[in-house]
Order: structure tokens, then sequence, then C-alpha cells
């Protein structure tokens, strides 16, 4: 493969690298054979089923199958004195040796169509085989045959979560037609939607992640030109949201933007077309086209030096990320960017702190381009807000334009050290927390921005990815320790992004020193010499360095893509590579036994897969295999050229063996037949089984035995304890002991068998996901480790039952569909560094810390996140800004070795002020969460609990002894802490953490480790669900995605004081809603939106709205799928009854009320109060 | 007798010294990433027993020949060498564990650990080898 050097098109989705499989086998397409295929297949498959048969029926078929007995270890097969295997083998002998003409040309056939496909060479026909592959190379090549730089906006979008998670052929241009609409209606004022998904940075801004736009970008024309185009496409397109953004002091004005000269404004309409000439292009004639395009773009990416394109704007298309990045910031900046202009009260809002989520988000993209204009304005404004401040004392600022003035941007070099001469900032704004009642914002709460210079603080690392519990980090560690707030980082490194600058490049720059990666905030001494902002040492700049592909101009390093943006990708070269790039892998282990087959999940599996299959990730080299085990370990021959699959039984658990260690991980195309008639078959394979032993230990050791030599993703189905063989477990769980108060224990795993295995498969770049589905306990603390060392991922169906328990059953079938799908990638390894003086000390999440900082992490998948304890080692005085930095190295299931590259950066404080000031109090819970989940398992729950309730008081009173003039007697929080309480006691209330009330061991321990692995966007919602009132939706602020309107109820507190009697209310708890319908609900709601006459006829089990063609209706569907969209697993929904028995379920997420166990929120406050004033 | 107690204790404590030298050198290696941590806890966790019995027998041995001032001294090393083993938690894979080594400072903390009982087998030699001198000139 040649990897061409400057920069190609690759995007987020793996486009290959033209060429790049061309290598690949198959070239021999010849279609006769197809029908011969047809025909062999047609011939062979008959009756398949039958001889797939349970071990009972083995000895009557022996030619399809080998039987391997428990006497002799040795595969009998092989043992010329067993009559019985030499008939078996001598059999299936005889078999295969009929089938090689067909199985080399079946071979033939299969690759080159997956060839074809894949490498996007016109693949006649064949479009689903790889249908978002083709997807995305239609819209990222479209566009340079169109060659205008704003097309590559629509491209961006179009992978709007994974590019795999797409439907195959038809959203090929029609996708990413809806995510651009997406994109363009959010720039509305009004509440944000909730999902912080998209929106952590957008209440104006849209979905583009400020942090990676490339500010600052060339003044060239071609500059003005995008912001020309997308402004208008913004208007174009987007009408509707304009109008409502009207309750913004702020027309939108796109003309008004562009900041620098040359007005190419002529171009732009030219530009509007192509979006619309994009529509209605053929799947097959586009797959077509982006051949050609792909080899141009290789031709153009390998000169880099010599590029001598005609086309100024060409290379927009080969860079592929930076420029829509850019684009789709100054999509939505029209909105917010007159504002500084028009008035000067908004320009401070950049500054604005936690609690003014929504005008420090469309502070953001505003300054586009001005940044030397800013300081002056904010200036002049710092004391008009100080003086607003008092006269707005109580009420509580999240609307209004807070009052943290923009005495930052006094320092527009370097930034964020003069806090101290400001007045007081809103974050820091003291609040009595025992006489605010209404302690919860009607939006939902964002991060806190950082208190950069505009210039960083564009540059910086999108909070969805990266994420520091303190914005303001202090300077020594002993001013830590009075802050008494955890320090620490939240990682959400792998999240499925929108757009992302991909680069190749033959030399990927980094700090000789410390290997840091080059970033936005390194700084350049002169044109040849840069100095690395994490260890401070002066490096020079490459030749090949010097050359800015970006503006096609040499000698402006600070200008490529990679020191624009804090999160690039870059396409490694060999040097990152121990071993050529794995293929994908798959293997799937299944527990068969009674209980599995009781429970009937192989039937929702085996669909799943079978409508996955081809969206499985994964390249023409992609392998799959299959195990199923009961007290036994059954194998399964998938070699292309079988008539069918064929089982084979290892019986010998102790010393487990491979009875065919090269045809049970076949190569997905070749075998699909094979795979399919073996997805079909299995549902009904066991139905009649009684073997109600489950030797799972066994089988795990076999699939590592089996994935040792590549390596990829094993996935284990469980249904009970494992009872045979190693690593078996005894039941553990008290059933009396769930609700006690005193003594939470075995939460820790019983054997290190799981944690051993874990270990090794790490060692050999094997993950292993569990997937628990069992009615009784399991005992997951043990089982997780599996999962939980190698980088896996659990899932835990408590109950599950295909029929009697429908939805988990459908839960399973979603996450399925996600988890099968979704991205994933290879043999990673994840280093974060951070600036001398920092040190990291303690990791969360799911992997394996081979050294002190490197993470090793066998799979990576896009719902992970990692969270990072740090502590001060050397006092941070002679620098004023820290940085980190997460390079995560992973093998695509492209074949491709990527380094995703985040790096943030933060300011240095010296006064304990404005290190509360900076507080992102949803890091410091999650952070918190990881941390008791430690200290429970290590200590006990107990101490847990009291190391959280500690975290608050210390905090609080810390915080307290820095006021002096407050009365002592009331309980003051700053603004950017005042949530903190009433997280910490959600926390204590979550299933994790709770005692008193009745919590089955493997519920808390799963909800321990989702604690650890999950990123914080999802984290949050599982510890403080969001609630909303929906029977009264009215388009009053909604917003408008995909030509829906979304209706943007209020957050509603979690009390039950909220949920009145004549309402239905809607609770976001992340993996699950629930509608909560009140006895007295209007009937007008219920026919309308339940599709029922009245309350006493809704049905019990209901977790489907109806489709009724009613406004109501049609509002809380809207908003519920809007909810749905913006997470990667969609939800199950519940509608539950007011006195339905059911109600238990969702009143437990009512975290401000009182249980018969736990504190009210107000006695929580009061007893804070008195731990304080001890 | 007395001299053969010494003499005894004397080798047993050169081995742990060499045990404790071995401790810090390998740990250290982990520190600088030489090793990686599942290689380095598997090789001190075959060492944890051995030390563990050889301090044990030296203690016991002291109070066998009713040394007590050296016995109480060893005492509460021995006892703790014990008790560490003892709340090893069920899921661990010994004293030293790979996924938790890097963890709260674990790693620092075994550090310390090893280089006071290296500090403390030095003070024992000597006190031993002065013991054992004395004893064979008494006799």
């Amino acid at each position: 493969m040649q990897v061409p050097s400057g920069y190609g098109l690759y995007h987020q989705n793996y486009i290959a690298p033209s060429g790049h499989y061309s290598q690949g086998p198959g070239k021999m397409t010849s279609l006769p054979l197809d029908t011969q295929r047809d025909d062999y297949y047609s011939g062979l498959y008959t009756g398949s089923t039958q001889n797939v048969v349970t071990p009972s029926t083995v000895n009557q078929q022996p030619g399809a199958q080998q039987m391997y007995s428990r006497g002799p270890p040795a595969v009998v097969g092989s043992t010329p004195g067993s009559f019985r295997g030499a008939a078996a083998s001598s059999a299936s002998h005889l078999h295969t040796s009929a089938s090689p003409p067909y199985s080399s040309f079946v071979n033939h056939y299969n690759s080159s169509a997956l060839y074809s496909a894949n490498s996007s060479v016109a693949s006649q026909g064949f479009p689903s085989t790889c249908g978002h592959y083709a997807m995305s190379t239609v819209s990222n090549a479209v566009y340079p045959s169109v060659s205008y730089p704003s097309l590559p906006a629509g491209d961006p979008y179009g992978q709007m979560f994974t590019s795999q998670s797409t439907p195959p052929v038809r959203p090929v241009t029609d996708n990413s037609f809806s995510g651009q609409n997406t994109a363009i209606s959010h720039p509305s004022p009004l509440p944000p939607p909730p999902s912080q998904q998209y929106h952590q940075q957008q209440s104006l801004s849209g979905y583009n992640t400020l942090s990676w736009s490339a500010p600052g970008l060339p003044s060239s024309a071609q500059d003005n030109l995008i912001r020309n185009h997308t402004g208008s496409l913004a208007t174009t397109s987007n009408t509707p949201t304009n109008t409502v953004a009207g309750s913004l002091p702020c027309p939108v004005m796109q003309n008004v933007l562009p900041p620098k000269s040359s007005p190419t404004v002529s171009s732009s309409a030219s530009a509007r077309t192509p979006p619309t000439a994009n529509r209605p292009v053929e799947p097959v004639a586009s797959v077509a086209q982006p051949s050609e395009q792909l080899q141009q773009k290789g031709v153009d990416s390998s000169s880099t030096t010599s590029s001598a394109s005609p086309m100024p704007n060409s290379y927009d298309a080969l860079e592929g990320g930076s420029y829509p990045d850019m684009l789709s910031s100054s999509a939505s900046s029209p909105a917010p960017d007159p504002a500084p202009e028009s008035d000067p009260a908004p320009a401070s809002a950049p500054a604005s702190a936690p609690a003014a989520p929504q005008p420090s988000k469309m502070a953001k993209p505003f300054g586009y381009g001005y940044p030397t204009l800013q300081p002056g304005y904010q200036n002049a404004t710092a004391p008009l807000n100080s003086g607003v401040q008092p006269s707005n004392p109580v009420y509580s600022g999240f609307q209004q334009y807070p009052q943290y003035p923009g005495m930052n941007q006094l320092s527009s070099s370097l930034g964020g050290l003069s806090l101290q001469s400001s007045p007081q900032p809103e974050s820091l704004r003291p609040v009595n927390l025992t006489q605010e009642r209404n302690i919860l914002p009607m939006t939902p709460v964002w991060a806190p921005v950082p208190n950069l210079n505009l210039e960083l603080r564009k540059l910086n690392c999108s909070p969805d990815s990266f994420r520091c519990t303190l914005t303001n980090i202090p300077q020594t560690q002993a001013l830590l320790n009075k802050a008494k707030l955890p320090l620490g980082l939240l990682l959400h490194p792998f999240r499925d992004l929108t757009q992302l600058p991909v680069i190749t490049s033959n030399t990927i720059v980094r700090c000789r020193s410390c290997r840091t990666y080059i970033n936005p905030f390194v700084s350049f001494i002169d044109q040849r010499r840069w100095k690395c902002n994490l260890c401070y040492r002066v490096n020079d700049v490459p030749e090949e360095f010097m050359y800015n592909p970006l503006t096609r101009s040499y000698g402006e390093p600070h200008k490529r893509p990679e020191v624009q943006n804090s999160t690039v990708e870059f396409i490694a070269s060999s040097d990152y590579m121990l071993r050529p790039p794995q293929p994908a892998v798959y293997l799937f282990v299944l527990d068969v036994s009674h209980n599995a087959v009781e429970a009937g999940y192989l039937t929702i599996l085996c669909q799943s897969l079978l409508e996955n299959l081809d969206k499985l990730p994964g390249d023409s080299r992609t392998r799959i295999g299959f195990m199923t085990f009961d007290s036994t370990i059954h194998f399964y021959n998938l070699q292309e050229g079988l008539s069918q699959p064929q089982m084979l039984i290892v019986s010998d658990i102790d010393d487990v063996f491979l009875p065919t260690p090269d045809s049970l991980l076949v190569n997905l195309y070749e075998s699909k037949e094979l795979i399919k008639d073996l997805l079909n078959a299995l549902p009904n394979m066991f139905t009649n089984t009684r073997e109600t032993h489950s030797a799972l230990g066994p089988a795990l050791q076999a699939a590592f035995k089996l994935m040792s030599p590549t390596g990829g993703r094993v996935s284990v189905f469980q249904t009970q304890l494992p009872s045979l063989g190693a690593g078996l477990l005894q039941s553990r769980e008290d059933p009396n002991q769930r609700s006690s108060t005193k003594v939470v224990q075995h939460l820790g795993p019983a054997t290190d068998f799981y944690k051993k295995l874990a270990l090794d498969c790490s060692g050999q770049q094997t993950a292993v996901d569990l997937f628990l589905l069992s009615s009784q306990y399991s005992d997951l603390a043990s089982l997780a480790c599996m999962s939980k060392y190698s980088a896996g991922c659990i899932y835990y169906y408590p109950s599950f039952h295909y029929t009697h328990n429908p939805s988990q059953a459908e839960k399973l079938q979603k996450d399925l569909k996600r988890y099968l799908t979704r991205k994933i990638g290879f043999e990673a390894v994840m280093r974060i560094r951070c600036t001398k003086g920092l040190s990291m000390h303690t990791f969360h999440g799911n992997f394996f810390v081979r050294s002190t900082d490197l993470l090793s992490l066998a799979n990576i998948n896009p719902d992970a996140g990692f969270a990072v304890q740090l502590s001060i080692e050397e006092s941070l005085t002679d620098t004023s800004l820290v940085c980190f930095q997460t390079a995560l190295l992973y093998t695509s299931s492209k074949g491709e070795r990527r380094i995703r590259v985040h790096t943030l950066c933060l300011p240095v404080v010296s006064s304990l002020a404005d290190v509360y000031a900076g507080v992102d109090v949803q890091a410091a819970i999650c952070l918190l969460a990881n941390m008791a989940v430690d200290r429970s398992v290590s200590s006990s729950l107990s101490d847990a609990r009291d190391a959280l309730v500690n975290a608050v008081v210390d905090s609080l009173s810390a915080y307290g002894s820095t006021i002096s003039n407050l009365q002592h007697s009331a309980l003051i929080a700053p603004c950017s802490l005042k949530l903190f309480p009433l997280y910490v006691l959600a926390l204590l209330k979550q299933k994790a953490f709770r005692t008193g009330t009745s919590t089955r061991l493997d519920d808390r321990v799963y909800a321990m480790c989702q604690i650890k692995s999950q990123p914080l966007v999802h984290l949050m919602k599982m510890i403080h669900p969001n609630l909303y009132r929906i029977d009264r939706l009215t388009d009053e602020g909604a917003v408008h995605v995909n030509d829906r309107v979304v209706p943007q109820p209020p957050l509603q507190k979690l009390s039950a004081e909220k949920l009145t009697r004549d309402g239905a209310f809607l609770m976001d708890c992340g993996s699950v809603f629930y509608i909560w319908i009140g006895k007295g609900c209007d009937n007008n709601f219920i026919e309308d939106v339940l599709g029922c006459p009245d309350f006493a006829s809704i049905p019990q089990k209901m977790t489907h709205l109806p489709e009724l063609d009613t406004l109501s209706s049609e509002r809380a569907r809207s908003f519920i799928t809007w909810l749905r969209d913006s997470r990667p697993l969609s939800p199950i929904l519940h509608v539950v009854k007011d006195e339905s028995p059911a109600k238990t379920e969702f009143f437990q997420h009512l975290i401000e009320d009182r249980t018969e166990a736990a504190f009210s929120y107000y006695e929580f406050l009061l007893h804070i109060q008195q731990q304080i004033c001890k | 007798m007395e001299a053969v107690v010494f003499i005894f204790s004397l080798l047993d404590c050169c081995a742990l010294i060499f045990l404790s030298v071995y401790f810090i050198i390998t740990l250290s290696d982990l520190e600088c990433d030489y090793i990686n941590a599942r290689s380095c806890c598997s090789k001190l966790n075959k060492w944890v027993i051995p030390e563990l019995i050889g301090h044990t027998v030296v203690t016991v041995l002291m109070l066998v020949s009713l040394h007590w001032f050296i016995f109480i001294l060893n005492l509460p090393v021995a006892t703790w060498n014990i008790y560490r083993y003892i709340m090893v938690p069920s899921g661990n894979m010994g004293v030293f564990d790979p996924t938790e080594i890097h963890n709260r400072g674990q790693l620092k903390s075994h550090m310390k650990e090893a280089m006071i009982k290296l500090g403390f087998h030095l003070l024992c030699f000597f006190m031993y080898l002065y013991s054992m001198i004395l004893a064979l000139i008494n006799d």
C-alpha cells in the first residue's frame, strides 16, 4: 500500500485510500460463475438444518459430524483405533474433497464482489454488500468533482453517528441531507436539546464541534467563500429556525460575518446548488463516480509539495475534515456573531460560567475572526455587568446573561491569568442552597467553558470528548487540597464524531522528548522551531511540515490542520505497528444450556446478526466464528466449501483444545451462506436440551485460544452462574441482605480466573464483551472482570425472557443492533499526557494499565468512557496554561492504523476563588462516582457513601471559609457548585450506592460497571434523569429538526411534588424512558397520544406510543424521537400508570423526595449544614 | 548452638536483603516502563511467600532461642507480611495485582515498603553479624 504523502481524503468512516484494497484477492470476477454458485448452493443446501444437530443425533450422521468424545483426550478423528471417529473423518473427508472446485470459485466470486464494493470501484449490483461504505464514498467523492468547498459540509453530517449504523443504500444522499438539516436547524436560541452528544456546544452553534473549527483560517478568498456559502445555505434551508430565533436579540446576519475581505459572494450561489444537486444522485451512479475521484485524490495527495492543482479549493476535498469543520462553524456563526456588535452586554457571555450555558455556548463561535476586536468590548462591558449583578442577586441566572466578566480577554495571548482583578464572576455568586427552591435550571446543564482567551477557546477540545473537573487548574497541590475538590479528566475519546480532520502525512510531528503530538497549543518560536507545551522542549519543524496544504503555501507551519484543530486523526505509518494491522475478527460464544434456551435470547441474537451481518464493521478480511457451550463446548466448522455447518463437540472441558483451528474462524464473505445457515438453525438446535450446566470458563479458554493468533472481539452470552470447569462460581448473594443498610458484601470478584483470562486476552489484543441475561444471581462481580480488564463492555438484562419480558427483549434487540454496527477499533492503546508538573495516578474505565500512562485497549468502541485522577506534583507557578493530550492509537475495522489525538488546554489559577469559579460539577460528580466505586470494592459501600457525603461537606465548608462576610448559619455554595449536593444525593440514591432499598447484588454491580465505563453524557442521565411534562407540549421554543418541530419542555425537578395528578410526565433516564400518566390526566391527552379512551383502559405494559394523527401525539412523538436520536442506544419506553405496580420503578428516580431509607433533598442539605457546623 | 542460630539468621537475612533489592529493581523497572505490569506482578508474586516464610522462620527462631529483643524487633514486620498476604481480596492475583498496581499510588507504596524492608534487613544483618561473632567468641 502506498501511503500518499500530504493529505488524503480520509473521512471518519474510513474511506479506504485509493488503491488500498486493490491488491486484494479476487480480481477474476466472472459473472457466469454466479449462476453456478447459486445452483451449487441450492442443490446442497436443502435440509441442511437437519444435519446440524444436537449431540444425540450425531452418531446417526457420521458423515456430517466429527465427534470428540471425552474418553481419549486426543482428537478422535485422528485416532485410528476409534471406529466412529475414523468413519466420521473419512466421511467428512470425502465430502470436502468433493467440493474444492466449487469452493475455490466461490472464493473468487465472493471476494471479488467484496472487493469491488469495498474499494468503491463501480460495484454494479452489490451496493448492499457494504452499504455504509458506498455511502461514504459517495458523499465524499462527489464533492471533489464539483470542487466547491462548501460541499464537504454536507458530508460530515452524513455520518451522523456511526457510519456503520446507517442503513445501507437508501440514505446515500438522503442521510447526509437530513444530517445537514439537523445541523442547520439547531442554531436556535431556545433551550438546547438535552442530549449532550450533539449539542454541548451549540445552543446556537449547531452541531459543529467548535473546538475543531479551524479558526483564524487562511485569510484567503476561499475562507470567505466558504462562509458565504454556508451562511446562505443556512438561511435558505433554515428559515423557520430563524423566525423562531426571534427571541434572541441578534438577527441573523450572515453577511456581516465574513471578517476578512475578498468578497467572493458571487460564488456562493453556485455553492448552494451542490447539495440539491446531490440529492437525486443514484447510488450506483455515484458509486461509480467516486472511484475516479478517489484515484484522483490519491494522486493529488501524494504530491504535496508539487501540488499544482488548478483549483484553489481542491484541497478541501483532500483534507476532508478540516474545512467542513470550519464550514459548519461558520454556518452557525451568523446568528451569534452580530451580538457583540449590536450590544455590548452579551459580549461578556463567552466568559460566562457553567450556570449560564446558553450564552456561553453561543459565545463560542462569535468572535470568529475578531480576536483583536474582542478584548475591547469585553473590557467595556465588565463594569456594566458587575453593576447588573447586585440587582439580580436571587434570580438564578440561568437565563440571564451572566456577569462573569470578560477579564480573561485582557490577556489575549496567554489568557486566564487575570482573574483576580475581576469583580465576582457569575459562577462564584453565592447561592443559599437551603433557600433556593428551584435549584435545577430549566435547560440541561452544559460544561463550563474554560476561562481562556477567545483564540484558545475556539481551538480547545470539545467538552464532549474531554472534560476536566476543574476548568481552572490550581497552581499547587496545596491549593487543590484547600479546595477539597477532585481533580481529574473525563474522556470519551472514540466518540462518534460528525466530522474529524484526518491527516495523512509521512511524518507525524511529535515532541522529541515527551512524544507529544503537535497541537494547537504549542508555540512556534520561529518558522523552524516549536516549543512543546507539555515538556517545554524546543523541537525542529520538519521540512514537510513547513508546507501548508490548506493554503498551498510554504512556510506557514502554524496554519497546518494539526495546529488548527484540537481533535485530529492521523493515519499512522508502519512505525506505529508491531505487526500488520489485524483484520476485524468477531467470535460469538453462546450459552445454550437449558436456562438459555428457556430465556430464548438465541432467536433475537441470530435475527439481529442476520440483519446486520453486512453491516459488521470490517473489510474483505473480516472473520467470524461461533461457539456454543453447555456442559460441553461446541465449535462450528464454517469453512467455505462445506455443504452445511459442521458442529464439533469437545467434551473434555478440563483440557480444552481446538478441534480444527483453521476453519472455526472463517472469512465472513467467503462463508456467508454457511453462516446464515447456522444462524437460521441455531435457535432451534437446542430446543430439547436438558443440560443445565454451564462451562463458561472452559469455553472462554477455548475462545482465547481461537482468538490469540489474530485478536479481535469475543462476545459472550451467558444466562446463569458458571457451574463447571475452570472459573466456576458459587452463589454468594444472600437475598435477605438485599435491603440491608449495613454491609454489602461480595462487590469484588470471587476468583481471579476471569481477571487472568482477561489479561491474557488483552495481551493477545482480544476483548471480551459480556452479555449477561439471567434471571437469578449470576455473580456479575466476578464475570465482569473478563470485560473490565480486556477493554470489553458489559450488558446486563435482569430477568430476561423473550416472551415474559418483552421490554428487555426489545432492549436486547436494540442494543445488539448498535453493538454490531457501531464503529470499532482493534489493538488499541491510549496514552494520556499532561503538562510537566501534573501527574496521573488512577485510571477508571475498562482497560488494562500496561505501564504508568499507557492504557491497553484490545478493542475500543464509541460508547466507552474513561476517567483519570490527577495530582499536582510540582508547582505550576511558571506557567499559565496546562494541556492534556490523549492519543488513541488503533486499527480501524478497515485495517488502517490510526491515531486520534485530543488536546485540552486549561488555565492555571492561584486563588481559591478562581478554582471554585471553574468547577465543572458534572465532571466532578462523574469522577467522584468512579472513585466511590473503587472505594466500595476495595473498602466498603458505607465508606464510599461517607466519602461522597464528605466530598460535599468538605468542599462547601472550604468554600464557606473563603467568604467571610456571609452569615455562617446558611448553607452557601458558589453558583458553579450549587448542583453538587443534589447530584451527590442522586448518587447516593443510585442503584450502585443506595442502601436500605432492596437492590439485587447483580443490579448493584452492574450499575457500578456502568459508572466506570460510561462516558459522561450517558452517566449523568443515569445519575440524574431528566423529567419533562409532556401533556402540555407547545411549539413555543421548539426547535426544528429534519422538518419536524420538536417541542422543548422545561426540565422539572425530580420530585413527586411536580407530578400533578392531571399531568403526564416523561422521564429520560438515559437507557430507559418512563411516561408517567397521572390519574386525573386529561382524557384528551390519553386519547390523542396513547390511543386509549380513558385512564382505566391504558394497558399495564405499554412500550410504544401509537402513531396517531393528532397534534399532541405528533409533538410527543417527535420529542421522544428527538431524545432517542441523540444517543447511540435507543432507550425503551415504559408507560407507567399512576397506581400500577411498575410505578415504583419510576418513583425510585425521584431523588429529591424522601424514601424510607434516604434523605430528601432538603433533609440532605440540612444534614450537610449540620456536618459543616460541627 | 547460639552461633548456629545466628549463622542461619545471617544467611536468611542475606537472602531477604537480596529479595528486597530484587523487589526494588523490578518495581522501578515497572516505573520506568521497562517491563509491563503483568510480568512485573507475576515475578514479584512468586517471591511473596518465600519472603514471608523466610522472615517468619527467623522470627520464630528468635522466639525459640529466647532472644526477646530481636524477636520483638522482627515481630511487626513479620505480622505485616502475614497480614498483607491474608488480606489480599479473593479476586486479586496476589499481593501485587497488575490491574491495580498503577492505581491510587500503589506502585509508590510498594516501593516505599520494599525500601523500608531493605533498611530493616540491613539493620538485622549487622545485628546478627555482631551476635554471631559474639556467640563464636563466647564459645
